[in-house]
């Protein structure tokens, strides 16, 4: 089933879906494996699974330390997916590639979707490839059945979140503020017009990320959006606490 | 789709969603001051008056001599306000900040020298100032550290990945993400998303059109050849692009050979063939990366040559045939140095000083009745401390450990 309606026949269940965020070999594939079984038990609905990046661009200190400790540790984009196709088959729930543009192009953009659509990936987020430089990738992923997730800012007008929808499937990632990951959102009026502006450029499912760290702050987003997305709080918990303290702070997080 | 600033394959704008009315809101503004007269005059008469332009292009009948072939000409973007070509660029971002509102400024540096060229830009024009510099880079360069502070600016030092200027360009990224409304990136060289190649390099072509002018005033003729150094390749672009029409004049761009091209500690993208096409930092490009797209550490004794990517229009130059490219060692840089300060007074920057090694190799090749032009892209008094302590002065160690103890070291 393609990603979009995989998210509906969930949402259709659920008020509000959960969408997590993994560094691929920070701190390692083996800690990365249990926190996945956490985050699934839990009751995670989505994953999103970053392949590092040596330069990324978008993420704050908390993810962009993720990524350079990985890299150093030695993961290669070739382990990555050969992970991702483990996660597919352990976990019945999509699972997405986040990463950069370089490694994409690097390893081929043909290569590198087939060897997504292979290991069951559901979609792929690019945060540096707007429309204008990644129409072809962009179409060539939705040829193969690979949606590309695209993001909207709150600086985007009306007009530019129809064209990027246009580009999209799947759902949008709507970023909750300006900025890079891992930093406090406020969840205000503000917020919620944005996600009304959203809401009427595009008639697919609205995940929102950056920032949120709390029960309230998926609650404040129920009934606005149908995903809300955890990233860098995980991995400060996982830091802090270990992997076995995803679990209680997802459940907390889900008010489960 | 439009696809905008492209030079050949290289280029374009591979930006975060979050950017694209800010960029969309620079490109407009850069292209109403381009078709605006009264800005490229303003530009000229600010640089006149206020950084020494149009800077001389300086004869040296010694080093000419010495080495039996052209005479050489050095065009002396060091005299400019803050000691390199540096200023053009920034003061002309500066003029545009006006015209856009902007009041808040930010910048990464290498050397530092865009650093302190941004930090005065914003002293002379009100701005606040945030500088993001590598934490290596802030040992390295020092003395501009403490000037970009006692400018009035803010110096982060960014301890992320090899803590050098690739590193404070994604920090400078990161801030203006977050705070694109008042805040204008100062991207210092002819790298980064569109419209960056495109607009530094309009402000940086006033070395070439004025070396241009220079070069047939004083020899009556157009030189044989114009030797830059390219770290990012904003000197480099900036006086070939007088050039680019004349097609005898052989343009040569000399990156950082570090410890050799085989060493794998240099940052030679193009001469070594080491650079691989990429996306990074918001452009296309040859970056020095590994085969999962990984950019690599870069080494060189000039803190401004050492970066991972380079122009993406110099690369289509480059591969055009329109711009040949060479490496210089650190070991060479230094003995060019030398020599250079010995034969004719002038303490060529080390990134400059790449130009100067390269050409002195070559020069030989052609006759005296021909000239080749050095762009010294700027002045060496900055790499004090590299500099000695690479010729292992013993004086100067004395006195440091002299200044060390008063300090209670």
């Amino acid at each position: 089933m393609a990603l979009e309606e995989r998210i509906r026949a969930l949402r259709s269940k659920k008020d509000i879906l959960l969408m997590t965020h993994i560094v691929l070999g920070y701190p390692s594939l083996a800690v990365n494996r249990r926190v996945i079984k956490a985050m699934v038990d839990a009751g995670v609905d989505l994953i999103e699974l970053q392949i590092p990046f040596s330069e990324p661009m978008a993420d704050g200190p908390v993810i962009l330390k993720a990524n350079q400790v990985a890299i150093e540790s030695g993961i290669r984009v070739a382990a990555c997916l050969d992970f991702a196709r483990e996660m597919v088959q352990a976990h019945p729930i999509p699972f997405l590639f986040m990463t950069y543009c370089n490694i994409v192009f690097r390893h081929g953009e043909e290569a590198f979707l087939d060897r997504a659509v292979a290991a069951g990936i559901k979609g792929v987020i690019l945060p540096d490839l707007p429309p204008e430089e990644g129409a072809d990738f962009l179409a060539l992923a939705r040829a193969k059945g690979v949606a590309p997730i695209l993001i909207y800012a709150p600086t985007s007008t009306g007009a530019r979140m129809r064209e990027l929808a246009g580009h999209a499937a799947g759902f949008i990632y709507c970023v909750a503020r300006k900025g890079v990951t891992g930093k406090a959102t406020r969840f205000d009026a503000d917020l919620a017009v944005y996600l009304g502006r959203c809401r009427a450029a595009t008639s697919l499912p609205l995940a929102v990320g950056f920032g949120l760290r709390s029960r309230e702050d998926v609650q404040f987003l129920t009934g606005k959006a149908d995903i809300a997305v955890v990233g860098s709080e995980t991995i400060r918990v996982v830091d802090r606490d270990g992997p076995d303290a995803v679990g209680p702070f997802l459940a907390g997080l889900l008010g489960r | 789709m439009n696809r905008q600033g492209y030079y050949g394959r290289w280029g374009g704008a591979f930006i975060p969603e979050v950017l694209h009315e800010t960029f969309r809101e620079l490109n407009a503004a850069f292209a109403a001051a381009k078709a605006d007269p009264a800005f490229w005059t303003g530009y000229v008469d600010l640089m006149a008056t206020y950084s020494c332009r149009p800077t001389p292009l300086t004869h040296c009948p010694n080093l000419s001599r010495a080495l039996g072939g052209a005479q050489i000409y050095v065009k002396r973007e060091d005299l400019n306000h803050t000691g390199a070509h540096k200023a053009n660029n920034v003061m002309g971002q500066g003029l545009l900040m006006q015209r856009m509102g902007k009041t808040r400024v930010i910048a990464e540096t290498g050397a530092g020298q865009h650093g302190v060229a941004t930090a005065t830009m914003a002293a002379r024009f009100g701005f606040a100032c945030t500088i993001y510099m590598g934490a290596e880079d802030v040992r390295r360069q020092r003395p501009n550290v403490f000037w970009m502070e006692k400018l009035g600016a803010q110096v982060v030092p960014v301890t992320d990945g090899s803590q050098t200027l690739k590193d404070a360009i994604n920090e400078a990224f990161r801030d203006w993400v977050t705070n694109m409304s008042d805040t204008h990136y100062c991207l210092g060289t002819v790298c980064g998303p569109h419209p960056f190649p495109e607009m530094v390099g309009y402000f940086q072509g006033l070395i070439g059109q004025e070396a241009r002018r220079q070069i047939l005033t004083a020899c009556g003729r157009l030189p044989a050849r114009v030797y830059a150094c390219v770290g990012g390749g904003s000197n480099a672009y900036g006086i070939m692009s007088g050039f680019l029409d004349d097609s005898r004049v052989e343009l040569i761009g000399v990156e950082a050979g570090g410890l050799g091209l085989d060493s794998g500690r240099h940052a030679a993208r193009i001469a070594g063939r080491h650079g691989q096409a990429g996306v990074a930092q918001g452009y296309r490009t040859l970056f020095l990366q590994d085969e999962d797209g990984q950019m690599q550490d870069t080494h060189s004794v000039a803190a401004g040559l050492d970066y991972i990517g380079v122009s993406p229009i110099l690369a289509d130059l480059a591969e055009a045939g329109r711009v040949r490219f060479a490496a210089a060692t650190d070991q060479e840089v230094l003995l060019a140095l030398d020599r250079t300060m010995k034969a004719e007074g002038l303490i060529p920057a080390l990134e400059s000083a790449h130009a100067f090694a390269h050409a002195f190799k070559e020069v030989g090749e052609l006759s005296p009745e021909e000239s080749v032009i050095i762009n010294m892209s700027g002045r060496g008094d900055k790499d004090i401390f590299t500099i000695a302590h690479a010729f292992g002065d013993p004086s100067w160690q004395a006195f440091i450990r002299e200044r060390g103890r008063e300090y209670g070291a």
